[in-house]
């Protein structure tokens, strides 16, 4: 495979809180359409290693590239390269003075120097995506958790990302509102968005992903695709962990 | 002459007080709020020696009586920088750097309660910091502020009188200048009173207004995720 068909690799990222190593060398690759879901217990770095893709955490060593261009070191470039991956986080953090559409138009505007009603316009354009256009006025505590995250979802979406973090996207959440919110990023995958999901989803990682990468301990033990990971005898420790979920779903 | 005819005829003398009064006030807060949020951002989002050297400040002017403060600058301070400032300036002056220390903790309070998350997002979607505190943390910040901030003019009103020691002739240096001319003393005294609180209840109640204004359903102090 060249490397141009990668549109995101992370190669050998290291991370330490204090004496505490959080990410010991992580490296892997990601096609341009792929969904890749990171699976594995909790403290294990799924969320250190999402962020520092996007550089909200600084790795410590190890290089991110997006479409080939060095995302680590980028300097001030870093708010170029961050309107390129998209990112959703587990409590949604939407912008609690703004309204729904005015929370998914502000960073067009500030930051890409769109006009008022273009941003309008494509703010409720994804709004729509996410089947939240109805409740365009409304401000965030005004919405439910899965109303909430589906907004932060157009807002992401919104930059026209090349790659999308989520970052536990439903774990706030009930199983109802969990649905709502997965179906939006099922669609997404569905239209051939790139995207990267820390999620303890095992349905939704078993049915969307294209790869599953198991992680423990900092590292990524096991990884392949859901059919692979689950079939394979030789992916004892993951195929273990999804078990571990099964059991109560049955 | 009975009280009441002596108030009505000294009435014109007093009401120009007022505007004395209300320069001061005026003055002084925007002062506290011009030098009040930067040094606010600067504690929070500064250098650390920049953060001392705006504790050191704040130190100082919530440290000394504000007619210490007032002594010193009008006697001590403005002369000795070759200054000859008129008594109202100085008073101004002297009520906003104190009222900026305050004001400083009020929105540094307010800044740091608004959840990490909002700049952590807003950073997400490529904002710069800049950008992030100007559209997203300050908004926010200041609503959660503006109660707290309230207080600041009910008491820098009544802080204002103490100007009367250095001879500005805002409304109780007038009152007092009537009852040395007039010898009648509870009627011009309680009509200063009765002007202070017109004066209270007419500024807290435009903030109050403000405050309803730019309110947000669900946010606002203790409401803020």
């Amino acid at each position: 495979m060249s490397e141009s068909e990668f549109i995101l690799k992370v190669e050998d990222i290291h991370k330490s809180f204090g004496s505490s190593e959080v990410l010991k060398g992580v490296s892997f690759n990601v096609k341009k359409g792929e969904t890749i879901c990171f699976i594995g217990p909790s403290g294990t770095g799924k969320s250190t290693l999402l962020r520092c893709i996007n550089q909200l955490t600084i790795p410590d060593s190890g290089r991110v590239l997006l479409n080939g261009e060095e995302v680590t070191h980028a300097g001030s470039k870093i708010n170029h390269f961050r309107q390129k991956i998209g990112m959703v986080f587990q409590n949604f953090y939407l912008f609690d003075h703004l309204t729904a559409v005015r929370n998914v138009e502000i960073a067009l505007i500030k930051v890409k120097g769109m006009n008022a009603k273009d941003a309008r316009e494509k703010a409720m354009t994804e709004l729509r995506q996410v089947g939240m256009a109805d409740w365009a006025d409304h401000y965030p505590a005004e919405l439910s958790g899965g109303q909430a995250q589906r907004v932060s979802i157009a807002r992401a979406l919104a930059m026209d990302p090349d790659v999308m973090l989520f970052d536990e996207p439903t774990s706030a959440l009930d199983p109802e509102l969990t649905r709502e919110v997965l179906e939006v990023m099922k669609k997404l995958a569905q239209q051939g968005m790139t995207m990267l999901v820390v999620t303890h989803e095992m349905g939704f990682a078993c049915s969307v992903a294209n790869q599953i990468l198991f992680m423990e301990h900092g590292i990524i033990k096991e990884q392949g695709s859901p059919q692979v990971l689950l079939n394979d005898p030789k992916f004892e420790r993951c195929k273990a962990f999804i078990g571990q979920f099964r059991e109560y779903s049955q | 002459m009975d009280p009441l005819t002596i108030l009505i005829d000294w009435f014109p003398y007093l009401l120009t007080g007022i505007f004395i009064t209300v320069g001061l006030v005026a003055v002084a807060l925007i002062i506290g709020v011009v030098l009040g949020l930067p040094m606010a951002l600067g504690q929070v989002y500064g250098k650390l020696p920049l953060q001392s050297a705006i504790s050191v400040y704040v130190w100082f002017f919530r440290g000394l009586p504000v007619l210490v403060l007032l002594f010193l600058f009008y006697f001590g301070i403005f002369p000795g920088l070759g200054l000859d400032l008129p008594a109202f300036v100085v008073g101004a002056v002297v009520l906003g750097l104190r009222g900026a220390a305050y004001q400083s903790q009020i929105f540094r309070g307010a800044i740091q309660s608004i959840a990490e998350g909002q700049m952590t997002a807003a950073r997400s979607l490529g904002m710069s910091r800049t950008q992030a505190i100007r559209s997203i943390i300050l908004p926010q910040a200041m609503r959660v502020a503006l109660p707290g901030w309230s207080n600041e003019y009910p008491e820098i009103l009544t802080e204002s009188s103490i100007c009367y020691a250095i001879g500005v002739a805002e409304l109780l240096t007038r009152s007092s200048q009537i009852v040395s001319q007039t010898y009648v003393t509870m009627p011009i005294y309680l009509a200063c009173a009765v002007i202070f609180i017109l004066l209270s209840y007419a500024g807290t109640s435009l903030i109050q207004r403000l405050e309803k204004r730019i309110a947000i359903p669900g946010f606002g102090p203790g409401n803020s995720s």
